[in-house]
């Protein structure tokens, strides 16, 4: 026999219950059953024989009815029936269980089906939207990969990197004529020209005109070779000169028109390279090398 | 007796010569362990032959065995500064004569040889790229137009360097996320224009991710970010950039996978630099990572330029490389870093 009322007077008012989560304002029942999760002497589910609630199972809501007959077994005390996916069905198909039961429990049943459906579709649309995803980090490759960083930016030497590929791209003319570094080669190269080798570039003087359409300074190699087979070009014959020019960068594309005696010359030869800038066109500054 | 010789031998407190002592005990009789230390005592006490059974670590005395090591160190260290001497002494006696001077090796150098290293004059590489994504690009069909973003609720490190990033890059627009789905803004971001859509991640106050995707249809990177540093930290640092078209240095992309990370950054900016504003961006790999630098550069003559860091640096490090746009479920994946596929051999790089 089940005594409802002794039932509560023991473990709702006096002895313990351990179900019962006491709060400064109010009592919590932690019992799974329990229909609205106070600690009530309505809502306790122990405590009334005649008792229903909702609950919920992968998404599927369940109304579970308390067959006190069954007291003496636990584990078949609960019925279970399926409710409808549709919300006004299953409504009334709580109702239909649970004609002639109390107002209380077929309201609070209603109100808990109604929760229960609105965090299910909660649930659905928050799956839809953008899921954050949690990378876990692993401290020692975290750690081993900040340390290969380190070593990687020693040895990428950026700034030397930087300025290589800077004076490479002046070099190679990319920048056309915007710096004047040309006309100081020159001078240079003409001053180192004239003490050493005046007919050598008189004869290639006659040759520049052919070298107009050309350029052809990827690397100082390859212009030594060029103008070995070409013979234009003052650093062609003398090692020193070779030497020299080649220690002397050259700035823009008509470098190496080596001027040949004389101010004059010079000049006329600043004139041409100028024209000659102009014709080049402009190297594609994009390079993945 | 031995302990006596032992010990006038030292003027210090320290006992270095016992050395001998704690290998041989168990080893030879007393009687030998005396004829050693005897002739030792001839020698002059500073100089120590270590005997080559000696182990530092079988002295049991804590500070015994902490000098002894030290001397140890230090021998060596002499030893060291004696071979150099010799041998540059050598190298000049030599003159021209003298062998070349051995490279040291290094990473770089050991560097175990990708078969999907790019050959310059490669037909097929060629094609592939005159047909790919980026062909719009290089054919200067399109003009880049950057959409710069962030994960949701960015801190103030990020914006800022998301700020400043959008100086760097020109044409580049700073949006806010506001929980925004990227697979519904990338559409949008298409009809509007844009070539690139660039999102940054946060993590506890920092960046830490970037997912740049090109946009048409284009191949996704997912990277690491390490090592920002926004431009108030940086030392000696200039005025900030102007509206200039920077120019793109990228340098050590070898392989396949590096020419097409290449090709990405390429793509960022215009393609006619202006030169006027001396001012380049530069994507540097190096053992797979990407250090990111923006410079003003001055050349100072012919044989000198200056550079001045400007800009925000960072380094990435790709995690993945997906064909399409954005999509983390379906997408088809061109590479991805597994962890532990570079633990192997650690010379072994992937870009």
């Amino acid at each position: 026999m089940q005594h409802d009322d002794v039932i509560w007077d023991v473990i709702g008012n006096r002895a313990f219950c351990s179900f019962k989560v006491k709060t400064k304002v109010q009592n919590f029942c932690r019992n799974e059953y329990n229909i609205t999760g106070l600690c009530n002497r309505s809502s306790c589910p122990l405590a009334n024989s005649q008792y229903a609630t909702i609950r919920e199972e992968k998404g599927q809501c369940f109304l579970y009815m308390k067959v006190i007959e069954r007291a003496a077994f636990p584990a078949r005390m609960w019925e279970k029936v399926k409710l409808s996916k549709n919300y006004e069905k299953a409504l009334e198909q709580i109702d239909q269980n649970l004609i002639y039961w109390p107002r209380f429990i077929r309201h609070k049943c209603k109100q808990r089906f109604t929760k229960i459906t609105q965090y299910l579709i909660r649930i659905r649309k928050l799956t839809l939207k953008r899921q954050r995803k949690l990378v876990p980090l692993s401290r020692k490759v975290e750690a081993r990969e900040k340390r290969k960083e380190e070593k990687a930016l020693i040895a990428a030497q950026l700034d030397n990197a930087i300025e290589k590929e800077l004076l490479e791209r002046l070099k190679q003319g990319t920048y056309g004529d915007i710096y004047n570094f040309p006309i100081h080669a020159f001078d240079k190269a003409l001053e180192h020209q004239d003490e050493e080798s005046e007919t050598d570039s008189e004869e290639e003087e006659e040759e520049d005109d052919e070298d107009v359409g050309k350029k052809e300074f990827v690397a100082e190699d390859e212009i030594e070779e060029s103008d070995l087979n070409h013979s234009h070009f003052d650093r062609v014959e003398e090692d020193e000169s070779e030497e020299e020019m080649e220690e002397e960068p050259e700035a823009s594309g008509s470098k190496g028109k080596m001027p040949l005696k004389g101010a004059v010359f010079r000049k006329k030869r600043a004139y041409v390279e100028i024209e000659y800038e102009q014709e080049m066109e402009p190297v594609p500054k994009s390079k993945a090398t | 007796e031995e302990r006596a010789v032992r010990l006038d031998k030292h003027t210090k407190k320290k006992t270095k010569k016992p050395k001998k002592q704690p290998k041989p005990p168990h080893e030879n009789g007393n009687d030998s362990m005396i004829e050693k230390t005897e002739p030792e005592h001839v020698d002059a006490p500073a100089e120590f032959s270590f005997p080559p059974t000696f182990s530092v670590s079988e002295i049991k005395n804590k500070q015994r065995r902490h000098l002894m090591f030290m001397k140890l160190k230090q021998e060596k260290r002499k030893q060291k500064v004696a071979i150099k001497k010799k041998k540059k002494k050598e190298r000049d006696a030599l003159g021209d004569k003298a062998p070349p001077k051995e490279v040291p090796k290094t990473i770089e150098n050991q560097r175990v040889y990708d078969e999907t290293t790019v050959n310059p004059e490669d037909e097929e590489v060629a094609f592939d790229e005159g047909t790919d994504e980026f062909s719009a690009y290089f054919n200067r069909l399109t003009n880049p137009k950057v959409l710069i973003t962030t994960s949701d609720r960015p801190r103030g490190r990020t914006v800022r360097f998301c700020n400043q990033l959008a100086t760097v890059i020109p044409d580049a627009h700073v949006y806010y996320r506001r929980g925004l789905a990227l697979k519904k803004v990338i559409p949008q971001c298409i009809a509007r224009g844009f070539t690139y859509l660039m999102v940054i991640n946060e993590d506890r106050k920092v960046p830490n991710g970037m997912v740049l995707c090109h946009l048409p249809d284009g191949p996704t990177a997912h990277f690491k970010v390490s090592s920002v540093r926004l431009r108030k930290e940086m030392k000696r640092r200039g005025k900030d950039p102007t509206e200039h078209s920077p120019e793109v240095i990228l340098n050590n992309f070898t392989t396949r996978l590096g020419h097409s990370m290449g090709r990405l950054f390429a793509a960022l900016f215009p393609h006619d630099p202006q030169f006027v504003g001396r001012q380049v961006a530069t994507f540097h790999n190096q053992r797979d990572f990407i250090f990111f630098r923006f410079h003003r550069y001055i050349f100072k003559n012919e044989k000198r330029v200056g550079i001045q860091e400007l800009g925000p640096r960072f380094t990435l490090k790709l995690r993945s490389l997906q064909k399409g746009t954005f999509d983390s479920k379906f997408g088809e994946y061109e590479w991805v870093l597994k962890r532990h596929e570079n633990d192997v051999c650690r010379r072994r790089f992937n870009l």
